[in-house]
């Protein structure tokens, strides 16, 4: 039965109606009708002190609980925040509805007060994007929105709703009528044809290697992909986002590829004839110069996006289709293949190239991040969700923090945003209460968003935040060294007293300078209620190896200079 | 190379700039583009000619296709097509002998559409390489103003893109 509503509760009717529960925002003037409403509806809200908080905590929240993400604030710069969460999500395919007010529609076009048009900000960040200025288009927008945002390859979608239509009172009832979009077509089969030349290469090959992406997390293929894995006895490297897709502990796991990717996976890569891409696609950072990259390789590229074939490496079979759904298709037609000999070169280049480097780092008493990487991952089991923000700590985290279960790790991959660990750790929490989560952040990304410890407190929420501080720009620093004579343009970085930051929230914090302390310390920060941050403070000048320079061949790395064992070269084709 | 792609999009608000923006963001030079309505109220068709390979233009025809309001891509390049360019063109009166100019508006099939005492406007159509030959024919008379449509394109036969199965 058709009853009176307003816009603002046909948001919530709608918001409800999907199955959301949690909603990060910042309320403003062109958003209050609808904050106004939500007082009557079952939804919480967490009140962020930044809304680039409230972007990041809907990315983290979708990541983490494989939903949809929901982000709310105002008109003008309430939406102008949200830009970077918003580039982020897009780029690392989050599933995220971002909900703004907009200036009453007379207004629209005359520059009014907390005017901005935001729907032409965001449009080449957004899978799609609404402006809503009528009362009756607001509950097919926000129904396409939520199909769009994590149907197909997911993304962010803005809907844009104009103050008088949040005002406006209509007969309104819910139409439970699936949307039809007829310009989109998630769904994909699988093309037959392309499966057969996948299945042929699959069987000539000698040294294949499966390459797994996000695709894997996304699609829900991890049961899959290790039984493909295991069927055609191949080794799997992964990309940063595909972290958690594959066990780390799987014997036929390699580790992470790419730019910080260890030694062994990338040279495999360049020596194999078979690339098994899953749910990825080729970014910069994990090909290297990409003229040389595993040019003797044969491509085998499955991806539900039919824009990223052929984009960055040509596929030689290329299936467009949801990984799962593929691989199902594939494990009825593979025949299991044995590659021990490719499997014992690729263990003893491992052997060899790496005692691992976090073994080499001198025993100075400094306390080295991989190490306290390392020993949280041994203290939490391996269990935790980490997000991370972007820089030193971060690839750290990809190499000594060894993931063993899908969306346990939450980092902005694509867009490299600095501030995003400790609001998508909050986003995390809220997903997943019952889980053990961490934010690992830089002392440069944390100040970024270190307002949203103030969120964690109202909230009371409890995260766990590793501040790595070594007193610079880590990252930047370390390229500065490598590739600018160690001039140190704008990267050394003052930082307050983390430790009273959080007492100043009412929060617990910790500071570690020793490598003894650290089991100590985390326990402790493990055991107490509410959020903690630890110090640590850590080696102010280490790096990150092996390192792949931006637009080198992927092989040629920069390898820590305390590492005395030598790589031995071995000819792959002799295997 | 020159490819002219057709695509039919939902008429709705914003559908030119998402189409436009995917091209400036994606660093794909376009050469003309056109839009109109189709045979379909709520369907109108766009003519995009881009200066690219076609490995570039199989990658545009991809990210179209992302575009929700999108519904239908074809590439004119691979198939036999018909395409149209329309120009109006001012060219001076004044100083010339006027037989000389109706020969050669008659000789280039150009239709006289308005005429004043200093200028006179010429409409020519066809396929494009007719319409440049006529404008630098043109050329030396003096041309005041003049502008032009961009390509428009169809396939040649029965295969047709149809807008009606949209609607």
């Amino acid at each position: 039965m058709a009853t009176q509503r307003t816009g603002a509760q046909i948001i919530w009717e709608c918001l409800v109606h999907e199955g959301v529960s949690t909603v990060f925002g910042y309320p403003g003037g062109a958003i209050l009708p609808a904050y106004d409403a939500m007082l009557d509806y079952p939804v919480k809200h967490v009140l962020v002190r930044h809304e680039q908080g409230a972007s990041h905590m809907a990315d983290g929240y979708a990541r983490a609980g494989g939903g949809v993400g929901v982000a709310m604030a105002t008109s003008g710069p309430g939406a102008t925040n949200l830009v970077t969460g918003i580039a982020t999500a897009m780029m690392d395919s989050v599933p995220m509805v971002c909900i703004t007010g907009q200036v009453p529609s007379k207004l629209i076009g005359y520059d009014a007060f907390q005017e901005t048009d935001i729907t032409g900000i965001t449009l080449p960040i957004t899978k799609h994007s609404y402006l809503v200025t009528r009362v009756e288009d607001i509950m097919p927008a926000m129904k396409e929105a939520f199909v769009l945002a994590k149907s197909g390859r997911p993304g962010p979608v803005l809907v844009d709703i104009t103050k008088d239509a949040q005002q406006a009172k209509i007969d309104w009832t819910w139409d439970p009528s699936p949307v039809k979009l007829r310009g989109y077509r998630p769904k994909l089969t699988v093309p037959q044809p392309e499966m057969a030349s996948a299945v042929d290469l699959l069987a000539k090959s000698k040294r294949p290697v499966i390459l797994a992406g996000q695709g894997i997390l996304q699609s829900g293929a991890m049961k899959e992909v290790r039984e493909f894995a295991e069927r055609i006895n191949a080794p799997v490297a992964m990309t940063l986002l595909g972290l958690g897709g594959f066990p780390a502990s799987h014997p036929l796991h390699i580790g992470m590829m790419g730019m910080h990717g260890e030694s062994w996976v990338n040279h495999a890569i360049q020596e194999a004839d078979l690339l098994i891409a899953l749910g990825m696609r080729f970014d910069d950072r994990v090909t290297g110069n990409i003229k040389t990259y595993a040019v003797n390789a044969k491509k085998i590229h499955i991806d539900i996006d039919p824009s990223e074939i052929n984009k960055n490496v040509q596929a030689d079979a290329a299936i467009v289709a949801d990984l799962r759904e593929a691989l199902k298709d594939l494990l009825d037609v593979v025949k299991p293949a044995n590659h021990e000999p490719w499997l014992t070169y690729i263990g003893s280049m491992k052997g060899t190239s790496a005692v691992h480097d976090i073994q080499a780092l001198p025993d100075n008493g400094h306390l080295y991040a991989p190490h306290v990487i390392n020993d949280i991952w041994r203290i939490t089991e391996g269990k935790a969700i980490i997000a991370t923000d972007v820089g030193q700590h971060q690839m750290w985290e990809a190499q000594y923090y060894h993931h063993e279960l899908p969306r346990t790790l939450i980092t902005s991959g694509g867009l490299g945003t600095m501030g995003f660990g400790l609001p998508a750790a909050i986003g995390a929490k809220m997903a997943r209460p019952d889980a053990e989560v961490w934010a690992i952040v830089g002392d440069g990304g944390f100040q970024m968003t270190q307002a949203e410890l103030s969120t964690a407190a109202q909230e009371g929420v409890k995260v766990n935040v590793a501040v790595i501080n070594n007193g610079y720009l880590g990252m930047v620093r370390q390229w500065q060294e490598f590739f600018y004579d160690r001039r140190y343009a704008a990267t050394p970085l003052r930082s307050p007293d983390f430790v009273k930051i959080a007492e100043a929230h009412g929060l617990l914090g910790l500071r570690v300078e020793k490598r003894p302390q650290v089991e100590d310390i985390v326990q402790q920060a493990r055991k107490a209620e509410g959020t903690v941050l630890i110090d640590f403070r850590v080696e102010q000048e280490d790096s990150v190896y092996p390192m792949v320079p931006a637009g080198a061949d992927l092989d040629a790395m920069i390898r820590r200079p305390q590492q005395t064992s030598v790589l031995v070269e071995t000819a792959a084709d002799q295997i | 190379m020159h490819h002219t792609l057709v695509a039919l999009v939902e008429d709705k608000p914003g559908v030119l700039n998402r189409v436009a923006s995917l091209f400036r963001r994606r660093a794909f030079n376009i050469e003309s583009l056109t839009v109109g309505r189709t045979d379909v109220a709520g369907i109108s068709r766009m003519t995009v000619v881009i200066d690219s390979d076609q490995v570039s233009a199989e990658r545009v025809t991809a990210y179209l296709y992302k575009l929700v309001n999108v519904l239908q891509v074809e590439d004119l390049e691979e198939v036999p097509a018909v395409a149209r360019d329309l120009a109006l063109v001012k060219v001076a009166v004044a100083g010339h002998d006027r037989a000389h100019l109706l020969r050669v508006v008659d000789e280039t099939r150009a239709h006289i559409v308005d005429s004043g005492e200093q200028t006179m406007t010429l409409e020519i159509t066809g396929e494009p390489p007719h319409v440049d030959a006529v404008i630098s024919r043109l050329e030396p008379l003096g041309i005041v103003e003049m502008v032009r449509t961009g390509r428009v394109a169809m396939r040649r036969g029965d295969t047709t893109l149809s807008a009606a199965q949209y609607s």
